[in-house]
């Protein structure tokens, strides 16, 4: 088990924080009065069956869906929706489920791009690319390298990312994500479709992400030892609706909890 | 193995962000520069200057506009002959009001007229995509080539509806009009050309071509990474209204000399459109290579047969001409969507390896 215990996790400051949020599309309610929090520097899983609405959450916090209800506090700013802009510039970055990638372009683009908005020289200088432009490429060139290096891609930072395998484009993706310099990393699913290997090295990523740089996470993930290792603590969804919260222990005996993996009716 | 990178080490991020990061293409564009400033207009005549390599070097920036918008931003347009005819009619009303105003600052100016309205009728980007975005630049196409025949205002009441390009002179040269030479004429298109290919070059490789790309493939994704949607889709119309109005400005004062409304109408929009599909989509060299091969080949299917002393009436090289560029078009949107600029880049792929295979 991940190691700085949910002792000291619950101790911590809290980064973000959903309140009774409720969230349908027509007739179909994807998430009823959720309320959970994220804090400072941990890992917080959420799982639940397929449908439960994990991914409706995300984009709940990133601002991509505006929920009916309910509201998100985020780095002690109370709102009743965010807006992606918002999100993005507030330090809050993102992996999909299906991978986003930019696909026409580089590995290599698709990450500098992630750099957008710390880059401010002014479309002028661009035209030009001289001067201050040209050095603001180089600075974010070399912090985006380091990212690559990280994640062992450099040999595919040219290729165009439509024609990388899978496993290669997830992990793309999230040196896209990385290079925003986050405060609060979305991953949705990182690990689906991958093999044995892939997963224990996105593992991996995933642990020293959130230990060198501190990045506070938030991981959907259906692989359950994947999620009791790696996470502080974990909420439970079905049917939109929160039935568990806690250390990854406690959730994984919790009888509401098995009751929906196994498909009990209720 | 004439044309390779191995051994050229980058040793800076600069370097391997540069220009033309590879020595071959550094000498090749060092050499196409020289030929094409000094070599043509001491050796080419006229005709060939006045009727092949002028519009072939405005068509080129025009496609270079719609290949910003398209290729790159993934906003179809048609509305590229009338953004043409707005540069054209600019330069003319300012010309006209600024007659001592030099005419070259005046091309330029016009860009921005363009870029202005590109930018209103890029309004509907904001709310539609594809398909009915295609529609709504079709209208804007329709009410400008209305308003380029309907105002008279535009072609200060000229009673042919035309408008006539007067000579204008810099530095006592003329340069616009019946007394410019063709190549004084040509220097300076290839001078702005050459110009603002090295801008839109800089754009796309930078953080702007980046967001541009990034609307282009996944516009969820560029929301979530901080890219603002609605002003970098508006950035691409005015950019490339921008590109398409000193293309028409060019056109009418620095080629032809005189334009009909007609000239700027909805075949000119398809016309500049095939030459990036067939060129390539997102490629700056493809949209040279595109209108070489949409300008060139009506004269080469006109002249190739006469130098074997076949000789084909003039209908049926203009039924062979459609039937080679709707061919062609097909063949690219199914097999290659990077068109003739990707196969280039094949080409040159095996040259790095030749002889061996790999
Ligand atoms: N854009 C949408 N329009 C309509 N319904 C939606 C939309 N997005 C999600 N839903 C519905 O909301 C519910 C929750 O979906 P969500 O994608 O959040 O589930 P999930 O927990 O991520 O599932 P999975 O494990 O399969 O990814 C589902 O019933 C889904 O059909
Ligand atoms: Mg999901």
């Amino acid at each position: 088990m991940k190691e700085p215990g949910a002792t000291e996790a619950a101790a911590r400051e809290v980064l973000l924080a959903v309140e009774n949020v409720s969230l349908s599309f027509g007739g179909v309610k994807a998430l009823t009065g959720v309320s959970f929090d994220i804090r400072k520097g941990e890992i917080r899983a959420i799982i639940g069956p397929n449908g439960a609405g994990k991914t409706s959450m995300l984009n709940v916090i990133n601002g991509f869906y505006h929920p009916q209800q309910g509201r998100i506090s985020f780095k002690g700013v109370t709102r009743n929706r965010m807006r992606p802009f918002e999100a993005a510039q507030g330090g809050i970055a993102r992996t999909f489920q299906n991978v986003a990638l930019f696909r026409g372009m580089s590995a290599l683009d698709n990450i500098m791009a992630g750099r957008t908005l710390k880059m401010n020289r002014n479309f002028f200088w661009q035209l030009i690319r001289f001067g201050p432009a040209a050095a603001e490429e180089v600075a974010h060139r070399r912090r985006v390298e380091e990212i690559i290096d990280f994640l062992q891609i450099a040999h595919i930072r040219k290729v165009q990312v439509g024609r990388l395998p899978y496993g290669l484009q997830k992990r793309v993706e999230l040196g896209r994500a990385l290079a925003m310099d986050p405060d609060l990393l979305l991953l949705d699913e990182p690990m689906a479709g991958m093999n044995l290997e892939e997963k224990e090295d996105m593992s991996r990523y995933i642990l020293d992400v959130n230990e060198h740089f501190g990045t506070t996470i938030a991981l959907i993930e259906h692989d359950m030892g994947v999620v009791m290792d790696l996470s502080d603590r974990v909420v439970v969804l079905d049917h939109g609706t929160k039935i568990a919260d806690g250390v990854p222990d406690a959730v994984k005996s919790d009888q509401a909890v098995i009751s929906a993996y196994l498909g009990v009716a209720h | 193995m004439f044309y390779r990178e191995a051994g050229q080490y980058k040793t800076s991020y600069e370097a391997d962000q540069a220009t033309f990061p590879v020595l071959q293409d550094r000498i090749g564009m060092i050499v196409i520069l020289a030929v094409a400033f000094v070599v043509v207009p001491l050796t080419m005549s006229s005709f060939v200057i006045n009727s092949v390599l002028i519009p072939f070097l405005i068509f080129s920036l025009a496609a270079i506009g719609l290949n910003l918008l398209l290729g790159y931003a993934g906003q179809l347009s048609l509305g590229t002959g009338a953004f043409m005819g707005v540069g054209a009619y600019a330069c003319y009303k300012l010309t006209t009001i600024f007659p001592d105003a030099n005419i070259i600052l005046l091309i330029i100016v016009s860009g921005f007229a363009s870029a202005a309205i590109g930018t209103v009728f890029g309004l509907p980007s904001l709310r539609i995509k594809g398909f009915y975005l295609m529609v709504g630049t079709l209208a804007a196409q329709f009410f400008l080539s209305w308003c380029f025949i309907r105002i008279p205002w535009l072609y200060n009441n000229n009673v042919s509806g035309a408008i006539e390009v007067p000579t204008r002179a810099v530095f006592g040269i003329p340069v616009s009009g019946p007394n410019a030479t063709p190549v004084t004429r040509y220097l300076i298109v290839l001078t702005i050309v050459v110009v603002m290919t090295w801008i839109a070059s800089n754009l796309v490789r930078g953080r702007i071509g980046r967001m541009w790309m990034a609307v282009r493939d996944m516009d969820i994704a560029a929301e979530l990474i901080g890219i603002r949607l609605p002003r970098t889709k508006l950035l691409a119309f005015a950019v490339s209204s921008f590109y398409c109005g000193v293309a028409g400005a060019m056109m009418v004062f620095l080629w032809l000399g005189a334009a009909e409304p007609d000239a700027f109408n909805i075949n000119r929009s398809f016309l500049i459109l095939f030459m990036i599909i067939i060129g390539g989509l997102g490629s700056l060299i493809g949209s040279f290579i595109g209108a070489a091969f949409i300008w060139g080949l009506p004269i080469m299917l006109k002249s190739v047969p006469e130098t074997f002393g076949i000789s084909i009436g003039s209908a049926t090289l203009e039924h062979l001409q459609f039937m080679v560029v709707g061919a062609l078009i097909i063949f690219f949107l199914i097999v290659e969507p990077h068109g003739l600029a990707r196969l280039w880049q094949i080409a040159k792929q095996k040259l790095r390896v030749w002889p061996f295979p790999y």
